[in-house]
């Protein structure tokens, strides 16, 4: 949920990184994290597991500059990919502005990008949300990797409604920012249309 | 996209005075206020150096975990978590229906003497979180919407962000 502070003359809006387990989400923050200048960013918080599997969520405060004299800040969050820890990631989408969706390019995760996608949708519903309403992207992650499906065969699984799509290899930080910015450039429009502009 | 949660001046100075005198009457090292998305409202404090943006988040985190458990055993909710540590202790309540207040303290104060403070405090708060619902909802009513900086936003200015 947007907040708009006229006091500190700040705004800040929520995006949370969705999708199956080991499917690049906390790479995508981490790699975020990495590139970007020490004053731009707060801590990034991990609630992983002892083997570094997410367990609750990544959290990655950036600031992104000044928009009409109002402190423009993002807090990125990644939910945990795994099946059962669907209760969590519920949570964690409340009050969400913005959705990136990091599919796993791999033939053998299909199945899993399809299972998570479509538990995004009715995660999304129980807060009152729809996915075509909302500022969203996909993210077509690994795309380095052999045994991946083609561009074509996931746009046809995943894509719904002409959403912007990017591929990308996470850890060498192909892509990553482009979808940073999809995201951003979406809500922040979305935040002008509400406000009548 | 939910409506923005908006906070205007006059209520922030409000808010600043009732979190600056429930951190003297508790005798607490620190309050502020996170709203449930986890997004820092307003601090007050001695702590320095304390990360606050990561501390809503994680408070936001911790209230929605525990509404969930208590879902599960058929509650509506936890509307106050204590947690004790061996210096520094946090108190968290529900302030209005998405507002969360977190107050730390030491062995100066005790969970009593905050309860108390903050159950008085409760009550100022929420009437200040409802004139701010109520001047939102009436400028939506007479169709002027707030005075939002986004309002003229171009996407060249978008495009600035992350140059």
């Amino acid at each position: 949920m947007t907040f708009i502070n006229y006091a500190s003359r700040e705004i800040n809006c929520k995006i949370v990184y969705y999708g199956p387990g080991l499917g690049g989400k906390t790479t995508n923050l981490q790699y975020i994290y990495d590139s970007t200048a020490a004053q731009s960013k707060g801590k990034l918080i991990s609630l992983a597991t002892e083997t570094d599997r997410t367990l609750f969520f990544d959290f990655l405060p950036l600031d992104l500059g000044t928009v009409r004299g109002f402190k423009t800040r993002f807090h990125l969050y990644t939910v945990p990919g795994q099946v059962f820890y669907d209760a969590s990631r519920k949570l964690i989408l409340k009050g969400v502005d913005g959705v990136v969706f990091v599919a796993d390019s791999q033939r053998e995760r299909m199945d899993a990008n399809v299972e998570s996608l479509y538990n995004l949708e009715l995660n999304l519903k129980q807060h009152g949300y729809e996915l075509d309403k909302l500022p969203y992207v996909v993210q077509f992650n690994k795309r380095d990797l052999p045994n991946i499906v083609s561009y074509e065969d996931l746009k046809s699984e995943l894509v719904r409604n002409g959403e912007p799509i990017f591929e990308s290899v996470a850890n060498r930080g192909i892509g990553v920012f482009e979808t940073l910015k999809a995201v951003a450039k979406q809500v922040l429009m979305e935040l002008r249309k509400n406000s009548g502009g | 996209m939910t409506t923005p949660v908006v906070m205007y001046e006059q209520e922030y100075e409000q808010l600043k005075n009732v979190i600056t005198r429930l951190c003297a009457d508790a005798n607490a090292k620190f309050v502020f206020l996170v709203d449930k998305s986890g997004q820092q409202i307003a601090a007050h404090g001695e702590m320095l150096n304390l990360d606050t943006t990561s501390l809503a988040s994680l408070t936001a985190g911790n209230v929605a975990a525990t509404d969930g458990l208590a879902h599960l055993i058929g509650e509506r909710g936890f509307p106050v978590l204590s947690h004790e540590g061996e210096r520094d202790h946090m108190y968290i309540s529900k302030v209005a229906s998405h507002i969360i207040l977190v107050v730390i303290f030491d062995e100066r104060s005790s969970l009593g003497l905050v309860r108390l403070r903050v159950k008085r405090a409760t009550g100022e708060m929420t009437s200040i979180f409802e004139s701010i619902d109520s001047k939102v909802a009436r400028e939506r009513d007479v169709g002027v919407g707030f005075d939002s900086p986004f309002a003229e936003i171009t996407e060249d200015d978008i495009e600035a962000l992350f140059n």
